[in-house]
């Protein structure tokens, strides 16, 4: 039958997928399988161990480095998240104002300028201002990037929130703090953890703009890794890359799980009028 | 509407400023201001060991064709630069069709699946695109480099008896660009496939048109804004990658990228760096400005 259901399916294209998917998760389940190798040869398998992790666990470099990595993500994920959150409150709250898609465009900028346009950049403005490069010129030059990372997911769930709550809180007498504190935040709460999430694990990930910022001393793990890289491969390399592999895929499905969990507002009303009674 | 509602409402300019300053603080004082920078220093003369000397120059754009003699100082063509960018212009064009042209198939495979299919597989293709960018790079390398387990499998296939020299070439660029961002074009294109109506298919096919045919003149136009996206997506940072030609490449196959790099770490040619930097920048903003005209096009001639 060359009916209408047979026009609808191309054949060919479930094979291109399947291929398209083997050649995006080929390399990186490779360098996974083979951290896991006993021996030192990195291209013929031995046997199962655990070695190279414990190599790569207990390599100083790499330990301070993931400290550093720690200490940047963190600063710069969490003021990135507090300024989306702000951002997002006046332009996805009110009335639109004069310069609003100037500056919807300004915090999306960082998407736009090559990554390393932007390092250079920031490398210039650092050292025309005379700051001395380290872990603080690291965490300046990430929040800048993280910011929109943080927003999107944040104005998103803030703009799916009826203004509805906001009259009626405010008809309880609520102050705009209050209003904010006690019923938008809890609502923003997945949007919240989502844009955090996002903006700590394309922190973390940062290796352009922190090559060029991080001046010497002030290594993370991008950096640690590249740095091994150039010298030759070890196993002991494959086993941190399959660490930061574990923590970016658990970050994002954590992230894609909260995104979902979108608590839905009436639920909580529904849940809040309960408790009350 | 009472008058308390409209209250309620309305955020007053006072702290609109208040909320929106943080952000803006962070991103005109760190980016913006530094791009400014950037544009400022590719006019200016460069100082012999990095840095700038604060005179007007158009050297840094002299440079971009242009070579001096070291010796007689006379001025001579060299198109090694131009050649850099018009190599970089080339990958990151081929790269974004290679995209295409693997996404739009993987799209429309995806979009006719059963919905909890789908989102699986959508789920797929995105844990990628939030994996380190460079950890990813690497394991390509590790996968073709001439002792790696792809030569190492073809040649116990017997398919071939010298390992295949994929590493530090053009080719592997092309991969790598390829491979990191796949993910980009996909997405966007089946955001547009998913909307689309398949009975317009059908209708097609009423019409006496093939299955390609119908594909060609009916669902590629209908998904032409999603496409335009994708190509957005992968064509901004294929022209400014960095990672991969420079571990990929090995440092010998040069792009954009890599040569701004080069000129604020060996070469100490800052207003040479700041200046290729505007080119890609302006490149970028044309790319943009092309793609949105087309994308604007595609939709008047759809209606």
């Amino acid at each position: 039958m060359t009916g209408h259901s047979s026009i609808r399916h191309y054949p060919g294209f479930a094979l291109l997928s399947w291929l398209a998917l083997v050649f995006i998760y080929g390399p990186i389940l490779a360098v996974a399988a083979y951290s896991f190798n006993s021996t030192r040869s990195i291209t013929v398998w031995e046997g199962f161990s655990l070695d190279w992790y414990a190599k790569a666990l207990s390599n100083p470099q790499l330990q301070s480095a993931a400290i550093n990595s720690l200490i940047v993500a963190v600063s710069a994920s969490v003021t990135a998240t507090i300024c989306a959150i702000a951002a997002a409150l006046a332009m996805a709250r009110g009335e639109n104002f004069a310069g609003k898609r100037v500056l919807f465009s300004l915090i999306n900028l960082p998407l736009i300028v090559p990554e390393i346009v932007a390092a250079i950049g920031s490398l210039l403005f650092f050292v025309t201002i005379g700051l001395s490069l380290g872990i603080g010129s690291i965490v300046l030059a990430h929040i800048v990037f993280c910011i929109p990372f943080a927003y999107l997911p944040i104005a998103a769930r803030l703009r799916g929130i009826e203004t509805a709550y906001d009259e009626a809180a405010a008809d309880l007498h609520a102050n705009r703090w209050e209003t904010f504190r006690y019923v938008l935040l809890p609502l923003m709460k997945p949007g919240v953890i989502s844009g955090f999430m996002l903006a700590f694990i394309v922190s973390i990930d940062d290796f352009i703009i922190t090559n060029f910022v991080a001046g010497p001393g002030a290594t993370t793990l991008p950096l640690a890794i590249y740095g091994m890289v150039r010298v030759g491969f070890t196993p002991e390399i494959n086993a941190i890359a399959t660490m930061m592999l574990a923590l970016s895929i658990v970050f994002v499905v954590g992230s894609t799980l909260f995104g979902r969990a979108a608590v839905n507002p009436g639920k909580v009303v529904k849940k809040l009028k309960e408790e009350v009674k | 509407m009472t008058r308390k509602h409209k209250l309620s409402l309305h955020v007053d300019v006072v702290k609109r400023v208040a909320l929106l300053a943080p952000a803006t603080f962070f991103i005109a004082l760190f980016l913006f201001l530094p791009l400014s920078l950037v544009v400022t220093y590719s006019f200016l003369e460069k100082a012999q060991f990095g840095g700038v000397i604060w005179e007007f120059s158009l050297a840094a754009y002299e440079q971009l064709a242009f070579e001096h003699d070291i010796f007689t100082g006379e001025l001579s063509v060299n198109l090694a630069y131009a050649g850099i960018i018009l190599r970089s212009l080339l990958h990151a064009i081929s790269a974004t069709v290679l995209c295409a042209l693997v996404g739009v198939p993987m799209a429309y495979y995806i979009a006719t699946l059963s919905p909890r299919h789908q989102s699986m597989m959508l789920l797929l293709i995105t844990v990628p695109y939030w994996v380190n960018l460079l950890v990813r790079t690497v394991s390509m390398l590790f996968i073709i480099r001439n002792e790696g387990p792809l030569n190492t499998f073809l040649i116990w296939l017997g398919l071939i008896s010298e390992p295949l020299h994929i590493a530090y070439t053009n080719t592997a660029i092309q991969i790598g660009l390829v491979y990191s961002y796949l993910p980009f074009m996909v997405l966007p294109i089946y955001a547009a496939v998913e909307r689309f109506d398949f009975r317009l298919l059908e209708a097609a096919h009423d019409l006496y048109a093939g299955r390609w045919t119908a594909l060609v003149t009916v669902l590629i136009p209908a998904i032409a804004p999603g496409i335009v996206a994708g190509a957005i997506l992968v064509f901004i940072p294929c022209i400014g990658a960095y990672i991969a030609p420079d571990l990929l490449g090995g440092g010998k196959e040069l792009m954009i990228g890599n040569t701004i790099a080069l000129q604020f770490q060996s070469s100490r040619n800052w207003p040479f760096g700041a200046s290729l930097s505007v080119i890609l920048m302006s490149i970028v903003l044309i790319a943009l400005f092309l793609l949105a005209r087309m994308a604007r096009h595609g939709k008047g001639h759809k209606s």
